[in-house]
């Protein structure tokens, strides 16, 4: 007599630990996590129009503020949270964006690099428009 | 050749009597080109018998033998005992129930993968007189990268989209589709937009490209799925915008 087998498969709980359980998603979760650092940049943004559309002495208060240590901080967390998910972004290019060429892809590289020094002009020519240099 | 002896620390579930999973620790006298697999065998022949798990050729080909390896999705057959150290965890492939010790219940990949019609459809059916279905080398390697997954279901328990969302059609039952979709003899891309541009389908995924790291034969799932992401918003923009050109 062949033993009676039971099936009673067993379903383990997803717990948030899965974001360490490899730096891949650490990451991953550090590129998401800066939509707030982008996010919050915006908002500042629309906030310092509305002073700029209130009149010279806002716009001067707005200004100042901008000159805080807390605003300092934050900026420099946003310029650095955007630009890893710019660059992580970019890198990630030749995956949605395959050139066949013949029998042949064009090197992931050169999608990657051909995203990133466009970006990098555009960004230059911006800062060139804005007077930066 | 060496031997030495390695601690292996895997996750047994007995439904019978077991009410959750629990650790079991074995010492298993490894030699120098072992993986993972011989371990397991070595303990099933000469350690304890009741352990159960997955496994048929050995060689990356079958994708049986998926496993969480010091909590990493790895075919036990590639994965060589001399390349960890200290106590080796091994543990079912996550976000699939167990079934029993290492094996569990694959019936929702199997689902899925039959929902998306990984097969070919051609467009026009000829017969048998009119000869083959012709190809040019170019057109195969469109796909080629594609047709290598051995559904192994590793990139289902590297995404935590799936975990989150067991809905998801996931990694491999995409890519399969797109294989299948890039194949220049193939009819059926219609048929498998209803599946793979749904909600369920492409959309779930987050681009956490986890699938594509994982897989054991270098298919690019993360790759596929964000193609047929961008060709179904050009299918939603023509229809919608231009249906003139729709067919």
């Amino acid at each position: 007599m062949a033993e009676e087998v039971s099936r009673k498969p067993y379903v383990r709980a997803m717990t948030w630990r899965w974001i360490v359980r490899h730096p891949r998603y650490v990451r991953y979760m550090a590129r998401e996590f800066s939509c707030l650092f982008i996010g919050g940049w915006t908002l500042l943004l629309v906030w310092g129009l509305q002073q700029l559309a209130d009149g010279p002495a806002a716009w001067a208060a707005f200004l100042e503020c901008l000159k805080s240590p807390a605003s300092i901080v934050f900026h420099v967390l946003a310029l650095g949270f955007a630009a890893y998910h710019s660059i992580t972004w970019f890198n990630l290019t030749p995956k949605a964006l395959p050139l066949q060429l013949g029998e042949r892809f064009v090197p992931d590289a050169a999608i990657a690099g051909a995203h990133l020094g466009a970006w990098a002009a555009l960004s230059l020519v911006i800062l060139y428009l804005a007077g930066a240099f | 050749m060496g031997e030495r002896l390695v601690e292996l620390e895997v996750l047994r579930y007995h439904p019978e009597t077991d009410k959750e999973p629990r650790f079991q620790r074995y010492s298993v006298p490894c030699r120098e080109e072992w993986v993972v697999l011989d371990a397991l065998n070595h303990i099933k022949e000469a350690i304890d018998p009741t352990l159960s798990y997955r496994w048929s050729c050995h060689m990356a080909v079958c994708g049986s033998c998926g496993m969480m390896i010091n909590g990493e999705p790895k075919l036990a057959c590639k994965a060589f005992v001399r390349n960890y150290e200290g106590v080796i965890r091994v543990e079912p492939l996550a976000h699939f129930p167990i079934e029993r010790d290492l094996v569990t219940v694959i019936d929702d990949f199997m689902a899925k993968l039959k929902r998306v019609k990984p097969y070919l459809m051609p467009k026009e059916d000829k017969p048998l007189s009119a000869g083959e279905y012709r190809q040019t080398p170019a057109e195969l390697n469109r796909f080629k990268q594609y047709s290598m997954c051995i559904n192994c279901m590793l990139c289902y328990a590297a995404c935590p989209e799936y975990g989150l969302i067991p809905k998801y059609i996931g990694p491999a039952a995409i890519a399969l589709a797109h294989r299948y979709n890039e194949d220049s003899r193939d009819g059926g891309r219609e048929q498998r937009q209803q599946e793979i541009a749904a909600t369920e389908g492409v959309w779930e995924c987050s681009f956490v490209g986890a699938c594509s790291e994982v897989c054991p034969e270098h298919v690019d799932p993360a790759g596929a799925i964000q193609q047929v992401k961008i060709k179904s918003t050009v299918d939603w923009y023509t229809q919608h915008l231009m249906p003139w050109l729709k067919k």
